[in-house]
């Protein structure tokens, strides 16, 4: 066995490069810089393209740019920079351009602490962007999600034509971490379904059977048209009410309705009412939370969950069939919580809740599954 | 060749609107330089001239308010066989004006065609950037307060190599077109046109008058000597291309036998210019050539080289989960800086826990085994005294020993600097 000792950062930047990214786009902020420069050792001797923009709009344009001429892109940033990006996340939604977009979080509000870490993007990352459409958000708890989740999110975006945010948190993104690269379970890499069909290409047009519309890349022999006007199959702004639905609904149900395919999570279920539930960095203290209360013959149920957007409802009120008590631990003042709360409305729902650049420790978990 | 204009789409401007005539023009460039639609991208913005990607037959990339340079940036990065051309009003230069000076620095061979009608047409004849105080507009009095922006001397300023000011009503506007778009480079034109729909209700601006106005600015077309160079994405693949590869991330095979088992957290308390990063990474490799887990979590002043520095390391033969440490097994305790920074941790500590201090620092009264570890007296230089420490841990065979410490400076470092390490390893007494 050999171990390598990375940070979330480098591990996000090789999971990228294994899932075919050549192109990144990005404006350094601390803590998310170090995906910035893995990629720019990685992409440029791979004839891939790494550029360090004037600012975060424009490191987010550049990518949809490279995206629409057919390449698989990632920017990374922190929440100042998820600010910045939403307009563009905007467009990315409404115009189905595959994109990655690591959120490295830092402790908010505003430029907060850079050094201190938080998971205070999470309700951001779903609803900061104007239309309030569905978009998917993984929630890597280690090294190991880093790499992986990151080639899960190129797979979602490639597949769903969407933005894919990885919510990692600095608190993962820069430790470092041993890592068993060559025993790393990778997922197949999933490309974009490519129109085939010869001439009449429509760049929005959706088949039967399809809830995606297949790509062509600007550039192609076919014309391709992208546009962030509300538009038609044709890609030219419409007003019909018809077909403004049909989209709208289309974008919100190719995430809502297939969120049950990639409801990524660890849980263990145990003989006991009580649950931890729970995700990002927080996990690993969570687990070690229930490791000792098994030892002291308390056992508690845990659920990790590293899919966040779309909330995997149908997951979530399945693996608490059998709990009475669900205790949410996030590393803010209460946001996924909500979540539960509204999925699971006949269960008691605890909170425990942190915001002040320190991790949750398992004996603060298991003082509060104690006390209640 | 035939025209790429859309037929289906015909432009929609205000009657006497000059954004028609940069359509025909463009249209007559194309078709001079024997363009197919494929070969072209239309990318545009928001506004009236944010309507030019629907009158071509060509690629096209309609975006948001002043961001079409970077759309632009990102599509010719990934083909740069294609002729991108940007139009954006003077508004989308305002708005976007970063991306201008970026796009004019960079020298991406983009081309960019601002349709200048001193004013905001699509939302009511608001002041933007280029607006005359003299002039009415939608703004009440607060254009009178501002200086228009003169974009092509901003342009020259900023680096772009291709500067073209003039009329949209100029006879050869399509041969000027054309010029910009052959030109390996970013080219811009700033060209100057009327808004009937609103600036030209309250102004008085005729081609005329654009004419004579222009004559009042120094001329400016085509290539700007002192800003000729390298065109970006040729210059970046001659330079990447020399590029030797990264390899795979850096493997360490188990080698050794640890000389403990269980969870382990060391805590170095330094600061910044003591290289207790490094330190800590060393300490998790040497872990790693024993086959142990290790995490690092680092704390330092933003301010890199003055302040605390602090490396938490956990090693463990079982999986790491939790990588806080709230009683270490070991701290060094190097400098007062990191000390203060972690004063709480100090009572956590009981008998089973190994401080190693420096002479010239307090700790925080404690239960814990304390030692002295007098690196000055050895005389052992401050920025050495972390890796110094591992040796420390190393003699006493706690956690790790010289062997596995050895392994990892072997991989960490090369050359002198490996030599020198493993030099100071040998040095350290206990
Ligand atoms: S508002 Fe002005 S710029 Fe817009 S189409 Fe009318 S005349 Fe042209």
């Amino acid at each position: 066995m050999a171990l390598s000792f990375l940070e979330g950062n480098e591990a996000v930047a090789w999971g990228a490069v294994a899932s075919g990214c050549r192109f990144f786009a990005g404006y350094p902020i601390t803590p998310a810089t170090t995906v910035y420069n893995t990629m720019l050792k990685l992409l440029p001797p791979e004839g891939g393209i790494c550029m360090q923009c004037e600012d975060e709009i424009a490191s987010i344009g550049c990518c949809l740019g490279a995206s629409m001429a057919g390449m698989k892109v990632m920017t990374a940033t922190s929440g100042p920079g998820i600010s910045l990006y939403s307009e563009n996340i905007s467009l990315a939604i409404g115009s189905e351009i595959p994109i990655v977009i690591i959120d490295v979080q830092r402790l908010a509000p505003s430029t907060g602490s850079a050094t201190r870490g938080a998971d205070g993007d999470v309700q951001f990352l779903r609803w900061g962007s104007s239309g309030g459409l569905p978009v998917i958000v993984l929630a890597p708890a280690d090294v190991r999600d880093c790499f992986t989740l990151t080639m899960d999110a190129f797979n979602l975006a490639e597949e769903f034509r969407c933005p894919v945010f990885v919510a990692s948190n600095k608190e993962i993104a820069m430790t470092r971490e041993s890592l068993d690269l060559d025993h790393i379970e990778k997922p197949e890499v999933i490309d974009r379904a490519v129109y085939s069909s010869g001439d009449g290409f429509l760049p929005f047009k959706v088949y039967k059977d399809q809830v995606v519309p297949d790509f062509l890349p600007i550039g192609d022999k076919s014309l391709v048209r992208q546009t962030s006007s509300t538009h038609g199959p044709d890609g030219y702004i419409t007003t019909s009410p018809d077909v403004i639905s049909a989209s709208q609904t289309r974008l919100m149900n190719k995430l809502n309705s297939t969120v049950n395919r990639y409801s990524f999570h660890e849980t263990s279920i145990e003989d006991s009412d009580t649950m931890i539930l729970t995700y990002g960095v927080t996990a690993r203290a969570a687990r070690e939370a229930g490791e000792t209360m098994k030892k002291e013959g308390k056992p508690v149920s845990l659920m990790v969950l590293k899919t966040l957007w779309p909330v995997p409802e149908e997951l979530i009120k399945e693996k608490t069939k059998n709990t009475e008590r669900v205790l949410v631990v996030e590393m803010n003042m209460g946001q996924y919580v909500n979540e539960i709360k509204r999925i699971l409305p006949d269960k008691r729902i605890g909170f425990l809740g942190q915001m002040d650049g320190r991790l949750i420790t398992p004996q603060r978990i298991m003082e509060e599954i104690k006390n209640v | 060749m035939s025209s790429l204009l859309n037929k289906s789409r015909p432009p929609v401007f205000c009657p006497g609107c000059s954004h028609e005539r940069v359509t025909k023009a463009l249209d007559k460039a194309f078709q001079d330089m024997g363009l197919s639609g494929n070969q072209i991208v239309m990318v545009s913005d928001i506004g009236c001239s944010g309507l030019f990607d629907t009158f071509f037959h060509t690629h096209a990339f309609h975006g948001l308010h002043g961001r079409a340079l970077t759309y632009a940036a990102g599509i010719k990065m990934a083909r740069p066989e294609l002729n991108v051309v940007v139009t954006m009003g003077d508004g989308g230069q305002g708005i976007g004006g970063a991306h201008f000076l970026a796009a004019c620095r960079r020298n991406l061979n983009l081309t960019l065609l601002i349709l200048n009608n001193f004013n905001f047409g699509m939302t009511g004849g608001q002041f933007s950037a280029t607006t005359p105080p003299e002039a009415q507009v939608g703004s009440g009095f607060l254009n009178q307060l501002e200086k228009p922006l003169d974009i092509c001397n901003t342009a020259r300023s900023a680096g772009s190599p291709f500067v073209t000011r003039c009329s949209s009503y100029e006879k050869d506007l399509d041969s000027k077109i054309r010029n910009a778009i052959e030109y390996n480079g970013f080219s811009i034109m700033d060209m100057w046109g009327v808004c009937p729909g609103r600036y030209t209700r309250r102004n008085k601006l005729t081609p005329k008058v654009i004419e004579q106005e222009l004559g009042n600015f120094p001329q400016m077309e085509g290539e700007v000597k002192e800003n000729k160079r390298m065109e970006y994405s040729e210059h970046y693949r001659e330079i990447a291309e020399g590029l030797e590869p990264l390899t795979e991330p850096v493997k360490m095979e188990k080698q050794f036998e640890p000389p403990e088992i269980g969870r382990k957290g060391v805590m170095i308390l330094g600061n910044a210019g003591q290289r207790i990063i490094t330190a800590g990474e060393i300490l998790c490799m040497a872990g790693l050539s024993a086959g142990l887990n290790a995490t690092q979590k680092n704390e330092y002043n933003i301010t890199v080289l003055r302040g605390p520095s602090i490396s938490d390391l956990v090693l463990s033969s079982e999986e790491i989960g939790y990588t806080g440490i709230t009683r270490p097994d070991v701290v060094f305790a190097l400098s007062s800086e990191g000390i203060e920074r972690r004063q709480g941790m100090f009572k956590n500590l009981d008998e089973t826990s190994l401080v190693f201090k420096v002479p010239d620092v307090e700790i925080p009264s404690c239960t814990a085994d304390v030692r002295m570890m007098d690196l000055k007296g050895q005389r052992i230089k401050s920025l050495d005294w972390a890796l110094a420490s591992l040796a420390v841990l190393a003699k006493n065979e706690r956690i790790i020993n010289i062997a596995m410490l050895k392994a990892a400076v072997e991989k960490r470092f090369k050359g002198k600097i490996q030599e020198s390490a493993l030099d100071l390893i040998d040095r350290v007494k206990i």
